[in-house]
């Protein structure tokens, strides 16, 4: 008799139908669409407008600031992660609840902020303008933007990891001879750098679409893709919009597919 | 003395976990803790690898006071009770662990961490990871990782509660084995009064954090120092007695009065072993009737009631109960052999010994 697997909620079928479906309407077919409509240009025409200067310069403010910050994210985030579920300290409830706030303020209301508060006159920066620290409408202030959206991701992926490590292997690493760094470093680091990684293409992948606040607080001179692509489409250039939109497509997916491995090879001891 | 313990007090709060202990064990002794739960073994155990600081007294390893050396320099192996294996380190690398923060060179840590994965036997398991593990080899490969650095002691937090009971007997006979080719000094923590009769030199009992008996398995068996010990290891039934017409009396059971006032009590109590039973009604000077037979292997629990309603319980060898030719119902006659006074009236109960009164029933009343 052929064995069945069984499930105690049936429906697997139903289920996995309704997912495609919806995956197809909300994902699959918009994406496939950008596509096609590519597809009328000619691949001279298309490489063209995805390797000029602009383009090429843009890619490279995009990525360039969504991985520094992504990166930025993923030392301080461990650190807050850390304190949060590490100490108990008045206050540590409302730190908590701050960390999501980037997710719930318009990133525009957060642009519109940070640019007012580094510029010549906002509060941080009159104290960083005349020591030649320029962040308002600087490549810098890209970065802190993303940081700034970025925030709650690996804090979130590493919380509940930290909050499983037991006290006991930390004991077990100092009886045998290991001081702190080396416990922290030989054994809490690798059982978190799967979750570590988790929360940096969260926040790297996030970094990479956002718009609304990086517009307020970019140079005139170094913009983003999404900016490109608006531009474009401001010059009824679709064309060109769309070329830049499917290279930015392409290199995310092959970025977030890498991210992915690493991440299983991390995790490698999980399975 | 491989470790020494000199009035050694641990106080969380105002509560004393450990109350003025002292105690030394020889070197390469292999001695067990035992006591109930919030007894104080394991803070003992924690503060003898520095894992806790004690709050009062000395405690020295080799004849040297470590009191403020660090737990990274006492040298010490510690086996935790939940493993506490490193989750991303195959077994290899969790052996090899103490050895490459001592610095050995590599040829050597290879060679040594392959000696203990044969000792262990745990050959073949080398590059797995921890959770691809069974709880048997996971245990194994803590031991492993804890001697691999050739520590001057070995401590056990409560080594073999994890497992189930048939892998509990194979861990208990490794560490025997173990014990008896490194003769390492060890000691381990258990609740279990059956593991620490079986497996140590020398047993050290611990209630409400006060060290109640120190001695070889057989001596705190036989010759309990007071009632908590003779409660806590082995199987004791206590009778309540009171003094009337000159003899102490409970039902139709009389004792001598052993000095105690008419109409005071007196507490009893005696090892099942020591009562004796016959078929022949004459032999005995109690009568009873053989109410159940529990088989526990070869033994077997009797149940005796007597006409006026006592429960009395018993052991016998399965040889003794088939020659006797038992059987549930039968009338018999027994006689108690020998007990031990508990306490005369007036006697107060030391509270730890009124606590193991609700201890868990698999303490006392697993036979």
């Amino acid at each position: 008799m052929a064995s069945k697997r069984t499930h105690i909620l049936p429906g697997f079928g139903l289920t996995l139908g309704y997912t495609l479906v919806y995956l197809g309407f909300i994902v699959l077919i918009p994406l496939g669409a950008l596509f096609l409509r590519a597809a009328r240009m000619s691949p001279a025409e298309f490489w063209k407008i995805a390797i000029s200067p602009r383009a090429l310069a843009s890619y490279e403010v995009t990525f360039g600031s969504a991985f520094i910050a992504a990166l930025i994210n993923a030392a301080m985030g461990t650190l807050l992660a850390w304190v949060i579920v590490r100490y108990r300290f008045p206050g540590r409830r409302l730190l908590d609840a701050l960390i999501d706030f980037p997710f719930a303020l318009p990133t525009a209301v957060a642009g519109l902020t940070l640019a007012n508060l580094f510029a010549a006159k906002g509060w941080l920066g009159r104290w960083l303008v005349p020591l030649g620290i320029e962040v308002a409408y600087a490549p810098a202030g890209i970065v802190v933007a993303l940081i700034f959206i970025g925030l709650p991701f690996v804090v979130r992926s590493l919380q509940p990891v930290l909050e499983d490590i037991e006290g006991e292997v930390e004991e077990a690493a100092a009886t045998l001879g290991a001081g702190r760094f080396r416990t922290f470093f030989t054994v809490i680091l690798p059982a978190l750098a799967p979750s570590i990684l988790t929360g940096f293409s969260l926040a790297f992948a996030r970094a990479i679409g956002e718009y609304g606040s990086v517009i307020f607080i970019a140079p005139k001179e170094s913009e983003i893709a999404s900016q490109l692509i608006w531009y474009r489409l401001e010059e009824y250039d679709y064309a060109g919009a769309v070329a830049i939109a499917v290279v930015m497509l392409v290199i995310s997916f092959v970025l977030l597919i890498s991210i992915n491995g690493i991440e299983r090879w991390a995790s490698r001891f999980q399975r | 003395m491989s470790i020494e313990l000199r009035n050694v007090s641990k106080r969380f709060g105002q509560i004393a976990a450990v109350d003025s202990v002292s105690f030394g064990v020889g070197e390469g002794e292999l001695v067990a803790l035992l006591g109930p739960s919030g007894g104080g073994k394991t803070t003992v155990l924690r503060m003898i690898a520095g894992l806790e600081q004690p709050t009062d007294g000395d405690i020295l390893i080799r004849g040297k006071r470590v009191n403020d050396v660090s737990v990274q320099q006492r040298n010490i192996g510690f086996v935790f009770q939940g493993y506490a294996l490193f989750k991303t380190m195959s077994v290899f690398d969790n052996i090899a662990f103490g050895l490459k923060i001592k610095k050995w060179p590599a040829a050597e840590r290879t060679a040594r961490v392959e000696e203990l994965l044969a000792l262990l036997e745990l050959q073949g398991l080398a590059k797995r990871f921890p959770h691809q593990l069974s709880g048997g080899q996971r245990q194994r490969v803590a031991i492993a990782r804890a001697l691999a650095p050739k520590p001057s002691v070995l401590l056990l937090d409560e080594p073999f509660g994890a497992v189930d009971a048939r892998i509990r007997q194979e861990l208990r006979d490794w560490l025997v084995h173990l014990h008896g080719e490194l003769s390492v000094t060890t000691v381990f923590v258990t609740h279990d009064q059956e593991e620490a009769m079986e497996v140590s030199n020398r047993i050290v009992i611990f209630g409400r954090g006060r060290l109640e008996q120190i001695g070889a398995p057989r001596e705190v068996y036989e010759q309990p120092s007071n009632e908590f010990v003779a409660r806590f290891i082995g199987v004791l039934n206590v009778l309540e007695l009171r003094v009337e017409n000159g003899a102490a009396r409970l039902h139709e059971l009389s004792f001598p009065t052993h000095g105690v006032a008419e109409g005071s009590a007196l507490r009893i109590g005696f090892r099942p072993y020591a009562v004796q039973i016959s078929r022949d009604l004459a032999e005995y000077r109690y009568r009873a009737t053989l109410q159940h037979v529990y088989f526990l292997g070869v033994l077997l629990r009797l149940e005796l009631v007597t006409p006026s309603g006592l429960t009395i319980r018993t052991r016998i060898t399965k040889d003794d109960f088939v020659r006797l030719g038992l059987a549930e119902g039968d009338s018999l006659s027994f006689n108690i052999r020998e007990y031990r006074v508990l306490s005369r009236d007036g006697d107060a109960l030391p509270p730890e010994v009124a606590a193991v009164h609700q201890a868990p029933s698999s303490y006392a009343d697993g036979i």
